[in-house]
């Protein structure tokens, strides 16, 4: 239990100092897996809303897909990002392997699928309570994406932190794609895997903790913001 | 039901925040730094961490370190995405040369591997020459955790392998185990598991979770560890820093970066020996 006792002290004492190094990887990985997260909410939301709103050949085989990639191992579509980046794959005139760029295209890829599948889950509820009075309302089934999102903003809330504790929690991707470059690519969960591997677990363990609290934050503020968005 | 259109322009405005934050990356990458391949070693040990704000200061150059294990650094340098290596197995340095991916190889600095083992010595073989040493782990098959990465350490160990007269590929058994990882997680698992492993002397002086772990065998000149840097050819990528990254080498090479590198010291230690002027390095 020392290991653990050692962690908290080390990690209260990380928070209580405010580590500039430290406080360096926090916002970065902040900025990178919010960034992502909102990313993957602006493309999923409207998908999977639309998912639950039309009917359409094919719309099975997309609702199996988007659910089967919840699964998706970071580190494949980490390696699959790092190949079309690289300077020898399709994208590689951009420049952006190893830069935050790259690390945010690689969450946003994952959170997806996460935003798609209960999008299209919670907005079928609010399709099933709302469509016909929407239909009949004369809104076209274009417009009542939109109306539906509208009603059921607590729901993607809930779908917009699914993708941004998927991202903040990630390692595999952002590791390939990132680089681990200290001072510019360095995360909380890169900054982990690196304190393990010197043998500085307490330290390590120290990060996560404060990783843990981080997360908690996050999602404590959205939840109260998401009330106050809603009036419940 | 007039909203949706004021919901469209609050996507389109986040989209379009969001493409001009990715596409500033690539105008970052314009700046004064280079992105340097590099070995889990020269990063574990702590050298960078040392080394690199000094070059930062002396040369302006800000370097970005990927610490990959040298097999995996160089095939990063193939792809065009370093400017320049820096890692320790000069065969495989030799043949990233004459495939023409790189320039020009400069030796930089040695120092040695050392095999760890727990400190009882379960095999008995404390003191003894490195190709005795893993005769007799192979015999009693106590147990050894290998690199397995086509790192710079996991190429020494297997040309020692080698040079013992074990084909370790077809004679392995369970004691060895190929874990596939970087140097700090191999110490972490022999420690955990009490085995023996070949480890360069300078991630295990920085190491802090040594547990009953010790120094088995050293200072044959079998386990010299040399570490080269080269410039990435820009012959075959237009996009490599060439002007910085040749900076950044004469800097290591040069009589100051030399003695920077030389005065690197953990516990009064020194963990690098600069050699640039050895030609057989």
């Amino acid at each position: 239990m020392n290991d653990f006792a050692e962690a908290l002290y080390i990690a209260a004492s990380l928070i209580g100092h405010g580590d500039a190094e430290l406080r360096e990887i926090v916002s970065l990985s902040l900025g990178v897996s919010l960034t992502a997260s909102v990313c993957a909410f602006v493309i999923g939301a409207p998908l999977g809303t639309a998912l639950a709103v039309y009917r359409f050949r094919g719309r099975g085989a997309l609702i199996i897909s988007a659910n089967a990639l919840l699964g998706l191992p970071p580190v494949v579509v980490g390696l699959a990002v790092y190949l079309l980046l690289s300077r020898s794959g399709p994208l590689g005139s951009f420049g952006i392997l190893f830069t935050p760029s790259a690390m945010v295209i690689a969450q946003a890829i994952l959170g997806v699928p996460i935003v798609v599948a209960l999008a299209h889950r919670m907005m079928g509820d609010v399709w099933a309570a709302y469509g016909d009075a929407l239909l009949v309302d004369g809104a076209s089934r274009l417009r009542a994406i939109g109306s539906v999102m509208l009603i059921g903003r607590e729901g993607l809330l809930t779908a917009f932190l699914a993708a941004f504790g998927r991202a903040i929690a990630e390692v595999g991707a952002i590791i390939i794609v990132g680089g681990n470059i200290q001072g510019y690519t360095r995360t909380m969960t890169t900054a982990i895997a690196l304190e393990t591997s010197k043998g500085e677990l307490s330290f390590a363990l120290a990060l996560g903790i404060v990783l843990i609290v981080l997360s908690m934050t996050v999602s404590a503020l959205s939840l109260f913001f998401g009330r106050a968005l809603t009036g419940r | 039901m007039n909203r949706w259109p004021h919901a469209l322009r609050a996507s389109a405005f986040v989209i379009f925040t969001a493409a001009t934050a990715l596409l500033s990356g690539s105008a970052f990458a314009q700046e004064k730094s280079i992105v340097v391949a590099s070995t889990t070693s020269t990063q574990d040990s702590g050298l960078f961490g040392y080394l690199l704000p000094i070059v930062k200061q002396k040369t302006g150059i800000e370097v970005k370190v990927l610490a990959q294990g040298t097999g995996q650094a160089l095939d990063t340098a193939r792809r065009g995405d370093a400017d320049v290596v820096f890692v320790h197995a000069k065969s495989a340095e030799e043949k990233f040369l004459a495939e023409g991916f790189g320039v020009k190889r400069y030796p930089v600095m040695y120092n040695d591997f050392i095999l760890i083992g727990p400190k009882d010595d379960p095999a008995g073989i404390k003191g003894k020459d490195i190709l005795t040493a893993l005769q007799t782990i192979k015999a009693k098959a106590a147990p050894f955790i290998s690199r397995g990465d086509r790192s710079g350490t996991n190429i020494a160990e297997l040309a020692l392998w080698k040079e013992a007269g074990i084909d370790i590929a077809n004679d392995k058994g369970p004691w060895y185990k190929e874990i596939g990882q970087g140097m700090g997680a191999a110490l972490n698992m022999a420690s955990a598991s009490n085995a023996y492993v070949l480890s360069d002397r300078g991630t295990w002086l920085a190491f802090g979770n040594r547990g009953d772990l010790a120094i088995a065998v050293q200072g044959d000149k079998r386990l010299f560890n040399q570490y080269g840097v080269m410039l990435v050819n820009p012959a075959k990528y237009a996009s490599v820093k060439k002007d910085l990254g040749q900076q950044f080498i004469d800097f290591l090479i040069s009589p100051e970066g030399q003695k920077i590198i030389a005065g690197y010291k953990i516990g009064g230690q020194q963990l690098f020996y600069p050699n640039a002027n050895d030609p057989n390095a």
